[in-house]
């Protein structure tokens, strides 16, 4: 994009994006040069050296780069002692190009109406931090859409499945960027994977487990009548809706 | 296996006569036989599937609820029938070209959707709208507040059996389908903001219909209020059905009139006022029990509210020019365009090449209809994001859905879930 080359709308379609091309950014700006926030001033204070940046965007944004392996602890802080209750959004950055994955936390404070983002970045041979489930419950769904779409494994979250893809997608995390627009698999592949499914891959093994539980059968059967087949009565309640 | 003795008591079937009539046969209970059935039925909890294609679910929401004859034990929600890739396909578009893409997400307010990412990205490349795209972006905004309101009123009162109501609110929402219509040229997918202001000024006579509309409009919302509020029926199904406390709301995340209704006060357009909102007179309407009713009163007000603002945006709407005079991100006139080189050259490279943005990124949210919709941008300096994301709300209230329902009836199910006022296309994306 740098040396201004056309791109049309759907390129890459089979390819991925490619990685993204921007530097990063060379010397960020250093603290006395920014406008002040009194959330980083007692961050600095009590972590020191676990505030490991400081930026500024887009005008009156604040972001704080700090260690993963320190997330629980700081966002906890944060939390208990600044006082930031609600959870905006938590969400990743995939830059491409083999460079950390971003674990973005947007967070508002009611009380006091500050914002602050809080960022952890992962290097993607590590994809794994700790679960905020048990700060914010805001954070039981947004973290199980970056675990399904980037691969991020929080550790300690009670029920880390995918979320928007089928719990037994098999083609990888589709927001990150060596992910083809279309797929990994071949249309034919993709095909013939969607016609040879079988009714009980329309379930959660959560929900199999249930049924298990409450004694309900499970569909044993499908595996004589062949792929495909739709069997509604073997699991009274659920079986509708299949096939 | 044990069995039960149960003795069912069973009233005289009507009969009919020698010529079909119904004859009248008095209710008497009589003296049923007893059956034996096996113990282990009794107590037995029971798993059962809502949707996804179920109108109650609005949308292709499926829900696996474990019941315990009536009450409900456990509720796994499931997503992603409508997963479009809507972020992953912002990816391969340019800033513009995304615009499309929001109000497929939320069709029922798509307006707001528009508006809140065209902000997101100026303020990312540092662009001040003008006076007047401000006022009409607010008017925007305010209508389709009540657009989705409406919808959200009709469909809530006919899950729980009162079918005028959306009979009412339907011919009010085709009213503003028209301003739509008339504003962008579509009805749904409105796509009317560009990076730097709008598709197009507003049309000849727009602002008369829009007053025109909401003469017409408050004499109806209090008419429905008649028919609901003190609607014996409505307020049993609702008051005290579906709470989520304050502290629990925060927690969970939820925004909105929903948050709102448990007694939080926090509305985006106050706390972090955006296009002069602080200069606007209006009240944000707060709860106090956070349930169905508290919810519905929240966003009966919000339309009352959202028609005070719209006349002031109305009274205070200036003139000049709605795009902002920047040749990075606006076309020139089509005159222009089509009478000398340079401006076809420049409407070209703006077409092919796209908006391109500044190294940066920005998280920045409005108060949509249902609650702080957020748009986070990051650039590389390209003309296509790197990441785009949407913090929908409707995804983060439904996931505070089983919290709510849990230990509650069956029937609650549908009214908690539509009080939720969720749409499956931006929970999906």
């Amino acid at each position: 994009m740098a040396n201004g080359e056309f791109k049309k709308g759907l390129e890459g379609l089979d390819q991925g994006p490619g990685p993204s091309e921007a530097q990063a950014p060379e010397a960020p700006p250093q603290a006395g040069d920014l406008p002040p926030h009194p959330t980083v001033d007692a961050l600095r204070e009590h972590f020191g050296a676990g505030v490991l940046r400081h930026e500024v965007v887009a005008g009156d944004e604040h972001i704080v780069y700090i260690p993963p392996e320190r997330n629980l602890e700081v966002l906890g802080w944060l939390k208990d002692a600044c006082r930031y209750d609600f959870l905006q959004d938590l969400t990743a950055i995939d830059y491409g190009g083999g460079r950390a994955i971003q674990v973005v936390y947007q967070l508002w404070s009611i009380p006091t109406k500050l914002n602050l983002r809080v960022k952890c970045e992962l290097p993607l041979e590590a994809l794994e931090i700790d679960s905020t489930y048990f700060l914010w419950r805001a954070a039981d769904w947004m973290e199980r859409e970056v675990y399904d779409m980037f691969g991020v494994v929080f550790r300690g979250h009670p029920d880390l499945r995918r979320i928007l893809m089928p719990y037994n997608y098999a083609e990888g995390h589709p927001l990150r960027k060596d992910f083809p627009l279309r797929g990994r698999f071949s249309r034919a592949e993709q095909t013939r994977r969607a016609l040879s499914m079988k009714t009980e891959d329309h379930y959660s093994p959560q929900e199999l487990e249930i049924a298990h539980v409450l004694g309900q059968p499970l569909p044993d059967v499908i595996v004589e009548g062949g792929p495909g087949v739709p069997n509604q009565g073997t699991m009274p309640g659920i079986g509708i809706g299949a096939g | 296996m044990a069995l039960r003795r149960v003795v069912y008591n069973v009233t005289r079937s009507p009969e009919l006569a020698s010529g079909g009539s119904l004859v009248h046969a008095p209710i008497v209970p009589v003296q049923g036989e007893a059956r034996e059935v096996h113990e282990d039925v009794a107590g037995e909890h029971m798993l059962i599937n809502i949707g996804p294609q179920h109108p109650a679910t609005h949308g292709v929401l499926r829900l696996v609820l474990e019941l315990d004859g009536e009450t409900v034990v456990r509720c796994i929600p499931h997503i992603g029938y409508l997963h479009s890739s809507f972020e992953k396909l912002g990816e391969y578009r340019d800033w513009n070209q995304i615009v499309p893409l929001t109000d497929r997400m939320d069709y029922l307010a798509p307006l707001i959707y528009n508006c809140a990412y065209a902000m997101a990205v100026e303020k990312m490349m540092g662009i001040q709208v003008t006076e007047r795209c401000k006022v009409v972006r607010v008017m925007c905004m305010e209508l389709d507040r009540i657009f989705s309101h409406l919808l959200w009123l009709g469909t809530t009162a006919i899950d729980l059996g009162a079918f005028t109501v959306f009979l009412y609110t339907f011919q009010q929402r085709e009213l503003i389908y028209d301003l739509h219509e008339s504003l962008t040229g579509a009805r749904i997918t409105t796509s009317s903001t560009r990076i730097g202001g709008m598709m197009a000024d507003l049309p000849a006579g727009w602002v008369e219909q829009l007053s025109k509309w909401m003469d017409g409009f408050l004499p109806v919302l209090d008419e429905v209020e008649t028919l609901l509020t003190n609607n014996a029926i409505w307020v049993g199904r609702t008051q005290g059905v579906g709470v989520i406390s304050a502290e629990d709301a925060v927690n969970f995340g939820l925004s909105g009139p929903n948050l709102r209704a448990s007694g939080v006060d926090y509305d985006v357009r106050k706390d972090r006022p955006y296009y002069d909102y602080d200069q606007y007179d209006f009240v944000v309407p707060v709860g106090e029990h956070g349930d169905i009713y508290d919810r519905y009163m929240c966003r009966m007000e919000e339309m009352r509210q959202s028609i005070r603002i719209l006349r002031q945006a109305i009274e205070r709407l200036p003139g000049g020019p709605i795009n902002i005079d920047d040749p990075r991100v606006i076309l020139p006139t089509k005159t222009a365009a089509m009478n000398d080189m340079e401006s076809m050259i420049h409407h070209f490279k703006v077409v092919m090449e796209g908006v391109r943005a500044p190294v940066g990124e920005s998280w920045f949210s409005v108060e949509s209809s249902k609650g702080e919709l957020g748009m986070y941008v990051v650039s590389d300096g390209g003309a296509k994001p790197v990441r785009w994301r949407v913090r929908g709300p409707s995804f983060i209230n439904i996931a505070a859905l089983p919290h709510m329902i849990e230990g509650a009836l069956l029937s609650d199910v549908i009214a908690v879930n539509a009080s939720l006022d969720i749409v499956l296309g931006e929970i999906d994306r």
